[in-house]
């Protein structure tokens, strides 16, 4: 039983321990087969997974509680914006997670792949070029100004990078709204075209094309970071998020390494950035503001840092309960009256609610909601050992 | 997007011909006052083993980080296989006006043909150029591809190597104090010490090709293998933080061998090691000149050690070198005595 104990630590004892036990070993033993699958068939896994949340998630909303709050589309179309985030989340695990550099002005790329889009097919400048290849370019604006942000701050670390990366994501949203005669101003760029395909239309009545955009782009994001995550660059990555003097001894460029977590962290907030322009319609400065970076932030942080998966589904948590759980909560207790509760806007509360989870995170479980392997062994190293050496609280029944 | 610099290798009859790996000359290091090395020289012949001893603070490890790439000396040459590898840089001043320059041709250009004069059209499409140019520049400078250090050397820019140049040039290192990447497993830590062993580049990445697999294949098997020589087999999975200390020195020493180094320099590899510990790694350190052929560059504190594997010892005391020799010639040294136990009464 030992072995099962190392893989999950265990749960207070439950009454029926032989049987609950024998469940136990047996889920242990399927997700150890899951693993190793996964870590084998890195990409099919990937797939099957997304496919599999894809087709599940608009049959869940079908259900009672959930259908009642709004109908099958609205959910769809929720989902897709939650996307935009699992895609930022996505791309700063690349530049927190995996590199170690603490970034907080992501939004800027987001704004830049946004912006990209909206000059390149709107009727505010006349152009109109497709949404497919515009994916593309706008991931290469975002990863060429990743760069450019990269390189001066290459010789910062932690608090200080942090506050130049802020002032990176304060300036980028400001240029755009005083540059007034190239972008609108505070009004923002609207009417940007749509993706186009030959037999399918992508209107704002229906969400279901947008909806399998988003999928397929996160299925390709998650490959490729996956990818990236395994090879020689991604152990550079880690190494210099270990101890960047060490890996620059051992022959890693520090340089271009910490450059390319920038641009390419930064082109996947591109991608998100021109899939966003299209499907609002609009873009202003103000959907680029601090608060972005920083929710996104907390989603990595939360979803488990450096685990790809856990920060996919940390970001889609966040969305759902800062857009879907809060306005909830509000509506209930607008009906059922409860003393304070009825008079809190839950809304405007979501960045205490943010800074509560966080903080109750960081003492609880820091390692993340989903956390990767490594980094769960590495923080529960102590309690591991010492589940070797007996069961401490008794909790496993004699 | 893997543009690290590559090194002219000298060929083996050339280095066979001068029989020396790495020379530094006069190498000499301030911090605001003080001097942390002043004038040393060190010579480290093919296939031998030098060690650098001294009292704390005698510039030992200050040395070792110029010659690593870490600090710039202040004045002074290493050079690595006959090529300058390290010196004080100069004029660096010069290069961010490098980058500025093909832009500013451009716009000077522009000028004189008279495009302000073709209106908005010529404006416009000077400022695209001349930014495009800025972008371009910029990039080349940070990512540092090697034509462009050539053109820095060229133009009188001497830049010294950095820590990864240093390695590439085939001198590999370990620390004083243990700089394992603790969160990383035994074998990933051996992996990242062959970095620049591994060709695969961003779009192998990507695709995930089939030469990246056989590549990281490959990897691993060499990775085994040196962990099996430190004396590490098996362990590949556990993470560097939970080795025993004595262990994490080992695989500092294989990571540090992944680039097949020519010249390895070893920080203190014994400190806080047992005896026998001590006696394991002094035998390994024997065995890997035997076996690989590499040089070795020592600082050590234990006597036993330094004159038991040593062909020559320099030492060093308030940063100055003192004395250099055969062990023998060391230990019978009056100068080396006086500084470590002090002047003998009249």
């Amino acid at each position: 039983m030992s072995e099962i104990r190392e893989i999950e630590r265990p749960v207070p004892a439950g009454r029926n321990a032989a049987g609950g036990r024998d469940l136990r070993s047996r889920i242990g033993e399927i997700r150890e087969r899951a693993h190793a699958f996964s870590s084998r068939h890195r990409s099919t896994s990937v797939v099957i997974g997304l496919s599999l949340v894809a087709a599940i998630l608009p049959l869940i909303v079908l259900l009672p509680p959930l259908s009642g709050f709004s109908s099958q589309p609205v959910w769809v179309n929720g989902f897709t914006i939650a996307g935009i985030y699992v895609l930022l989340a996505l791309g700063l695990n690349i530049v927190v997670g995996l590199s170690g550099l603490l970034d907080l002005g992501y939004a800027a790329f987001f704004a830049i792949g946004s912006y990209s889009f909206a000059f390149a097919a709107s009727p505010f400048t006349g152009v109109d070029v497709p949404f497919w290849p515009m994916l593309l370019i706008g991931a290469v604006l975002a990863a060429v100004f990743g760069i450019l942000l990269g390189a001066p701050t290459l010789r910062l670390r932690g608090d200080y990078l942090a506050i130049v990366t802020l002032g990176f994501g304060e300036i980028v949203p400001i240029v755009f709204l005083n540059s007034s005669t190239y972008t609108e101003g505070p009004n923002g760029i609207g009417g940007i075209s749509p993706p186009s395909l030959p037999s399918i239309a992508f209107t704002s009545a229906d969400p279901w094309p947008w909806y399998i955009t988003m999928i397929v782009l996160i299925a390709v994001s998650m490959i490729f970071i996956y990818r990236l995550q395994d090879s020689r660059l991604g152990r550079a990555w880690m190494a210099i998020r270990e101890d960047e003097l060490a890996a620059a001894s051992n022959g890693v460029n520090t340089v271009t390494t910490k450059l390319l977590a920038f641009a390419l962290g930064a082109s996947t907030a591109g991608l998100a950035g021109v899939f966003s322009a299209s499907k609002l319609t609009l873009v202003s400065p103000n959907l680029f503001r601090f608060d972005v970076s920083f929710t996104v932030l907390a989603m990595v942080v939360l979803g488990g840092m450096g685990n790809i998966w856990g920060v996919a589904v940390g970001a889609f948590v966040i969305f759902m309960i800062q857009n879907v759980v809060l306005k909830q909560l509000n509506i209930l207790f607008d009906n059922i009256y409860v003393p304070i509760l009825s008079d809190i806007d839950f809304l405007q509360y979501q960045f205490l609610l943010y800074g509560i989870a966080l903080v109750a995170m960081m003492l609880l479980r820091p390692e993340g909601l989903f956390p990767n392997r490594r980094r769960r062994r590495e923080l529960h190293a102590d309690e591991s050992t010492l589940g070797e050496l007996g069961d401490p609280m008794g909790a496993t029944p004699q | 997007m893997t543009a690290e610099m590559t090194v002219v290798e000298p060929t083996p009859a050339e280095a066979a011909a001068t029989g020396i790996l790495l020379r530094a000359n006069r190498v000499t290091r301030r911090f605001g006052g003080l001097v942390a090395v002043r004038d040393v020289d060190l010579v480290i012949p093919q296939g031998s083993i030098i060690s650098i001893i001294g009292p704390n603070g005698a510039g030992k490890t200050t040395f070792f980080n110029v010659i690593a790439g870490i600090t710039d000396p202040t004045a002074g040459t290493v050079e690595f296989r006959g090529r300058a590898l390290i010196s004080r840089p100069r004029r660096t001043w010069l290069e961010p006006i490098g980058w500025f320059l093909p832009a500013l041709t451009v716009l000077a250009l522009a000028l004189v043909v008279g495009a302000p004069s073709a209106g908005q059209v010529g404006i416009g499409l000077t400022g695209l150029i001349a930014i495009g140019l800025l972008v371009t520049t910029l990039v080349i400078a940070i990512v540092r591809p090697p034509w462009y250090q050539r053109l820095l050397a060229g133009a009188g820019i001497i830049r010294s190597a950095r820590p990864n140049d240093v390695v590439m040039a085939g001198i590999g290192r370990t620390f004083q104090n243990i700089r394992l990447f603790q969160n990383m497993t035994v074998l990933e830590n051996v992996l990242v010490g062959m970095h620049l062993q591994l060709r695969s580049n961003l779009v192998d990445h990507l695709v995930s090709s089939r030469r990246q697999a056989t590549e990281e294949k490959d990897a691993v098997k060499r990775a085994r293998d040196l962990l099996a020589l430190v004396g590490l087999k098996g362990r590949d999975d556990e993470l560097a933080r939970n080795l025993p200390y004595g262990d994490q020195r080992r695989l500092e020493l294989a990571r540090a061998l992944g680039n097949t180094p020519a010249l390895l320099l070893l920080d203190e590899p014994t400190a806080g090691m047992n005896p026998r510990e001590t006696a394991d790694m002094t035998a390994l350190i024997a065995r890997l000149r035997r076996d690989l052929g590499v040089s070795v560059l020592l600082i050590e504190h234990d006597m036993r050690v330094v004159m038991g594997i040593s062909d020559r010892i320099t030492v060093l005391d308030g940063g100055e070198r003192i004395a250099e020799g055969t062990p023998e010639e060391v230990r019978r040294n009056p100068r080396v005595i006086e500084a470590y136990l002090g002047k003998p009464p009249e």
